[in-house]
C-alpha cells in the first residue's frame, strides 16, 4: 500500500529532523528530571499527611510524577509539534502548497507528529523514568497485558492531544490573531491533564469533571492504567473514553479541515 | 598615523573531529596566518578570497568581536578585543548575510534603538537619519517590518543602521549579495560618495568583483589564511602573471605571425590573437606589427579580473 | 586577555549609565509590543493564569491535607509569595537572556559585540517582554492575600523587603550564570530551566518535605534558600523548622552580594570563550 509507505517515510523524516537536536534533548531530560524530583516530594510530602489520598498510595503518587514527566514531550503537552508547523505554514501562506498534494493533510502531520512522538517517547520519556526508577521506588505494570494496554493508552493520548492541537492549528485559517485561542488551549492541558497536580487530588464535582474531558486522556488514563488502578471494566471504560474522545476531534478536525481547503480554494489563500 | 594596524595578525581554531564513534581528535585550524597590513584613513579597501580564506575571521577580529591567538593589532590607535566597546562608537559594521536590524521591528524602531545604544544627541539622529533614508531611498519604509522588506531594501537598512552614528571606518562583509544589478549599482554609487563626501574608510569582503573594480583602489588577496596580494587593482593583475590579448586581423589569412614579446594563442582565418604581458605597452608591439604585416584592424582585450584572481590562486598555492 | 577576566568594578556612575541604557532599550520594545494591544494583554493574562494554576494546585492539595511538612495554607502561601515575586521580577528584568543561544545561532550576538553598550545590557533588554508582569501581578497577589495572616512588626516588614530585594537578586544571578553556559553549548538553554524556574518551584513549599542533602544542597551550591526560606522562618517565627541556626535569615543580601559575584564570573568566562572560537 503505497499510502502506508509515504506516511511511514514522513514518519522517520520526522524522527530524524528531532533526532539531530542533541544537547536540547539532553538538556530537555535533565530538566525534566529536576521536576520529577521536586514533583515527588511534594507528593510525598502530600501522602504523608494523608496516606490514603486521592486512592493512591504513596508509591502511585510518585510513579505519577515520574510518569507524567515523561509524557509532557511525548504528547506535547504544552502545545508543539507537527500542528505547530502546519500553523506557521497557514501563517505564511505556504498551506496552499499542501493543499495540492494529493495525501490528506491530517494524515500527512499526523505521520509526522507520530514520527516525533516516537523520538520523545524513548528520550525524553524513557530517560526520566529511569531517573525516577534510579531514585525512587516507583510501581510498575503488573503483567503483560498491562504493560500492552498502557502502550495503546499512551497512542491514544497522542492522538488525542494531535486533535487537540491540530484544531488549534487550524483555527489559524479563520482567526488571523490565534495567539489567544492558543494560549487557553494551552492552559485547559495544563490544569486538566493532570501535571500540575494528579486528577485525583482534585476535590468534589470539579475532580468527577476534569475525569471525563479530553485532557484526562493526556495523562490520567494513561498513568491509571500503567498504575493497575483500572482493570476489568474501568480499564475498557478509561480506553473507550479515550478512543471516544480522539474520534470526537479527529473527525471534527476532518470537517474543519475540509472547510478550510474549500476557504483556501474558493478565496485563493 | 594608519587607521588599521596589523602585524603578524593570527587566530586558530581548535576543532574536534569525530573518528568513529566515541573518539573524538583534537586538531588546530589556522584561520588567519601571520596577517599584516596597514589601512590609511579615508582609504577604499576590497578584501576578497574564496569561501574559507579567513576573511570573516578578520573582520570580526578587526571590530572586537574575536581575539586573535597572536600578533599585534590597532584599530584607531587602540586594541580593539580590549577597548572593544570605545570602538564601537567609530565603527559600523554590515554582516551581509545577517541583518542587524530587528525583525519583528518597523524600519524606524530599528533606527530609533540603535540611536538610544549609541547616545546619539537627538539632532544628529534625525539628520543623519533624514539624510541616509533618502539618499538610500528608505522613507516610504520606516514603518515597515523588516521582515517584510526585501533583500536589497534590508541591506540598505542596515547600512543605514551603521552609518547613523557618522563611524571612521564602515566594515562591509559582502555587502551585494543577493542583491540585483540595479540595487548593486545603486549601492556602489552611495558608498563612493559617502567615501569622497566624509572620508568615511571602507574595508569590504566580496565575492563580487564587480565591487572591487567598481569602489576599491587597494586590494587584498587573502588565501589559505596569508595574505597572497597587497596593492592596487592595477598591479593585481601585473602581480598574477596576467596577459593582455591584442586581437589583429590581417588583410588575408596566413600563418601566425611572428613579433618580439608576444605569442600567438589562437588562429581563426585571417584573424589572430596575440598574448603579451599586462604590464608591458602595446604600442612597440603595433608598431612591429604594422611594419611586417598587412594589418587591417586592430583591438586590445583587457585582462578580466576573475581570471586574474584565479591564477593568483593557482600560484599561492603552497606546495 | 587580563581584564577580561578582571572583576566588575561597580563604578556607580557606570552602573546608573547602563541601568538608563537597559531602562530606553527595554522601553522601545514594550512601545512596539504594546502597539498590538489585544495580544499584549492577552499573553499578560496568559502569564497571570499559568501561574494562578499552579497556586490553585497548591489550595486544592489542602482540601487533602491538614498541612504540608508542618506548615499550613497560609505559611506556604507566604513562602509561595517570597519566592514568586523576586522569581517575577528577575524574569521580568533578565528573563531574556534564556534566548542567549538563539541570539548566537542567528547571529544577532555578533551584531551586539560591535556596538558600544555592554553585551549584559544588551542580551538582557532584548525583546524586552512586559507581558512578564502577569506573573508579577499573581505572584505579588499571593503574597498580599498570606500577609493578611502575618503578625507584622517593623522588623518583620523590614526583612520581607529585604529577602524580597536579596531574592531578586539571587534569581538574577541564577538566571545569568546558567544562561551562560549557552556560550559553550548555545542549543542547551533548557538546562538553566533546571535551576531557575525549577529553583522556584522548590521554594515555593516549605523545605522540610525534602531530604536532608537537598536542603545542604539549597543552602551550599544553588543557594535558593536564601530568596525566601530562611528569612521566612524568620517572619513566621518559626526558626527552629529548617534545622540549621535562625540567623541565616539575615544572610540573603550577603549570598546575594555571592551570588552574583559568580554569575558575573561565569558569564566574562562565557563571553571570553565566545570570543575566542567565535561559534
Amino acid at each position: 500500500m503505497p499510502g502506508l509507505r509515504l506516511h511511514l517515510a514522513v514518519a522517520v523524516r520526522s524522527f530524524r529532523r528531532w533526532s539531530t537536536y542533541r544537547a536540547a534533548t539532553l538538556s530537555g531530560i535533565f530538566t525534566n528530571s529536576v521536576f520529577g524530583v521536586i514533583n515527588a516530594f511534594v507528593l510525598l510530602a502530600v501522602w504523608r499527611a494523608n496516606p490514603g489520598a486521592g486512592g493512591y498510595d504513596a508509591t502511585d503518587a510518585v510513579t505519577y510524577v515520574w510518569l507524567g514527566q515523561s509524557m509532557i514531550m511525548t504528547i506535547m503537552l504544552w502545545g508543539g509539534g507537527a500542528p505547530s508547523d502546519l500553523a506557521e505554514r497557514i501563517r505564511t501562506g505556504d498551506v496552499a502548497l499542501d493543499l495540492y498534494r494529493p495525501v490528506g493533510l491530517l494524515s500527512w502531520y499526523l505521520a509526522a507528529d507520530a514520527g516525533r512522538a516516537v523520538f520523545h517517547l524513548l528520550t525524553r520519556g524513557v530517560a526520566p523514568t529511569v531517573v525516577g526508577a534510579l531514585l525512587f521506588d516507583l510501581r510498575y505494570p503488573d503483567g503483560p497485558l498491562t504493560v500492552l494496554a498502557f502502550a495503546l493508552s499512551v497512542a491514544l493520548a497522542l492522538l488525542v492531544s494531535f486533535a487537540v492541537r491540530m484544531l488549534v492549528a487550524v483555527a489559524g485559517f479563520w482567526v488571523l490573531d490565534s495567539q489567544g485561542l492558543t494560549m487557553t488551549a494551552n492552559l485547559l492541558a495544563i490544569f486538566f491533564s493532570g501535571i500540575t497536580l494528579p486528577l485525583v487530588l482534585f476535590p468534589g464535582w470539579l475532580g468527577e469533571v476534569a475525569m471525563v474531558l479530553p485532557w484526562a486522556s493526556y495523562l490520567q488514563v494513561p498513568a491509571d492504567v500503567w498504575l493497575g488502578q483500572r482493570t476489568g471494566g474501568a480499564l475498557v471504560g478509561g480506553l473507550a473514553l479515550q478512543v471516544g474522545w480522539a474520534v470526537l476531534l479527529l473527525g471534527a478536525t476532518a470537517l474543519v479541515l475540509r472547510a478550510a481547503e474549500r476557504k483556501v480554494v474558493v478565496q485563493g489563500g | 598615523m594608519p587607521l588599521i594596524e596589523a602585524r603578524d595578525l593570527r587566530r586558530d581554531f581548535v576543532v574536534h573531529r569525530r573518528r568513529g564513534r566515541l573518539r573524538r581528535e583534537r586538531d588546530v585550524v589556522t584561520a588567519v596566518s601571520d596577517v599584516s597590513f596597514t589601512v590609511e584613513p579615508g582609504e577604499m579597501v576590497g578584501y576578497i578570497g574564496p569561501n574559507g580564506a579567513g576573511k570573516s575571521t578578520t573582520i570580526k577580529m578587526l571590530t572586537g568581536i574575536l581575539v586573535p591567538t597572536s600578533g599585534h593589532l590597532r584599530v584607531a590607535g587602540v586594541d580593539p578585543s580590549r577597548r572593544r566597546t570605545d570602538l564601537a562608537r567609530r565603527m559600523g559594521v554590515v554582516f551581509g548575510q545577517r541583518t542587524g536590524l530587528w525583525w519583528d521591528l518597523p524600519l524606524r524602531d530599528s533606527f530609533d534603538l540603535l540611536a538610544r545604544i549609541n547616545d546619539l544627541p537627538a539632532a544628529r539622529y534625525a539628520e543623519n537619519l533624514e539624510r541616509f533614508t533618502s539618499l538610500l531611498d528608505l522613507t516610504a519604509l520606516l514603518d515597515t517590518p523588516v521582515r517584510q522588506l526585501s533583500l536589497g531594501q534590508r541591506m540598505r537598512g542596515d547600512i543605514t543602521a551603521a552609518l547613523l552614528h557618522d563611524p571612521d571606518v564602515l566594515y562591509l562583509d559582502e555587502p551585494t549579495i543577493g542583491l540585483d544589478v540595479v540595487s548593486k549599482a545603486r549601492l556602489r554609487s552611495f558608498l563612493r560618495e559617502l567615501n569622497r563626501e566624509r572620508g568615511t574608510t571602507l574595508v569590504l569582503t566580496t565575492h563580487d568583483l564587480g565591487d572591487i573594480e567598481a569602489l576599491c583602489d587597494r586590494v587584498m588577496v587573502v588565501d589559505h589564511g596569508s595574505l597572497a596580494f597587497d596593492g592596487r587593482l592595477n598591479d593585481l593583475r601585473a602581480h598574477a602573471g596576467a596577459t593582455r590579448t591584442l586581437v589583429v586581423d590581417l588583410a588575408e589569412p596566413g600563418p601566425a605571425v611572428e613579433v618580439e614579446g608576444a605569442q600567438v594563442v589562437r588562429v581563426e582565418g585571417p584573424r589572430q590573437w596575440l598574448s603579451f604581458p599586462a604590464d608591458a605597452s602595446a604600442a612597440p608591439l603595433v608598431a612591429a606589427l604594422a611594419a611586417r604585416y598587412p594589418v587591417a584592424d586592430l583591438s586590445l582585450q583587457e585582462p578580466d579580473i576573475e581570471q586574474v584572481i584565479s591564477r593568483l590562486y593557482s600560484t599561492a598555492r603552497p606546495g | 586577555m587580563a581584564d577580561v577576566l578582571a572583576p566588575a568594578r561597580p563604578r556607580p556612575a557606570a552602573v546608573l549609565r547602563h541601568a538608563r541604557t537597559y531602562l530606553r532599550l527595554a522601553a522601545a520594545w514594550v512601545r512596539s509590543s504594546y502597539s498590538y494591544r489585544l495580544s499584549f494583554w492577552l499573553m499578560v493574562l496568559s502569564s497571570f493564569a499559568v501561574n494562578a494554576i499552579e497556586f490553585l494546585a497548591v489550595v486544592f492539595i489542602f482540601a487533602n491535607v491538614p498541612d504540608l511538612g508542618g506548615f499550613s495554607l497560609r505559611e506556604v502561601a507566604f513562602l509561595y509569595g517570597t519566592t514568586g515575586v523576586p522569581m517575577a521580577l528577575a524574569n521580568l528584568l533578565v528573563g531574556s537572556v534564556e534566548d542567549l543561544g538563539r541570539s548566537i545561532r542567528t547571529g544577532t550576538l555578533d551584531q551586539m559585540l560591535v556596538r558600544p553598550v555592554p553585551l549584559l545590557v544588551q542580551v538582557c533588554s532584548d525583546r524586552f517582554a512586559l507581558r512578564r508582569v502577569g506573573r508579577l501581578g499573581q505572584a505579588v497577589a499571593v503574597l498580599v492575600w498570606a500577609g493578611l495572616f502575618v503578625d507584622w512588626s517593623p522588623a518583620a516588614v523590614l526583612l520581607t523587603l529585604v529577602a524580597l530585594l536579596a531574592g531578586t537578586a539571587i534569581f538574577f544571578g541564577i538566571f545569568v550564570g546558567f544562561a551562560a553556559i549557552q556560550f559553550w553549548t548555545a542549543d542547551a538553554a533548557e538546562v538553566a530551566n533546571a535551576f531557575t524556574y525549577g529553583g522556584s518551584s522548590l521554594t515555593q513549599y516549605p523545605l522540610t518535605i525534602y531530604p536532608r542533602e537537598l536542603v545542604a544542597g539549597l543552602t551550599f551550591l544553588v543557594p535558593v534558600a536564601f530568596v525566601n526560606w530562611y528569612p521566612a522562618l524568620l517572619v513566621l517565627d518559626r526558626p527552629e523548622a529548617s534545622g540549621y541556626p535562625g540567623w541565616l535569615g539575615l544572610a540573603s543580601p550577603v549570598v546575594a552580594a555571592l551570588v552574583l559575584a559568580l554569575a558575573g564570573l561565569v558569564w566574562r568566562l562565557g563571553v571570553r570563550h565566545y570570543r575566542s572560537t567565535g561559534s
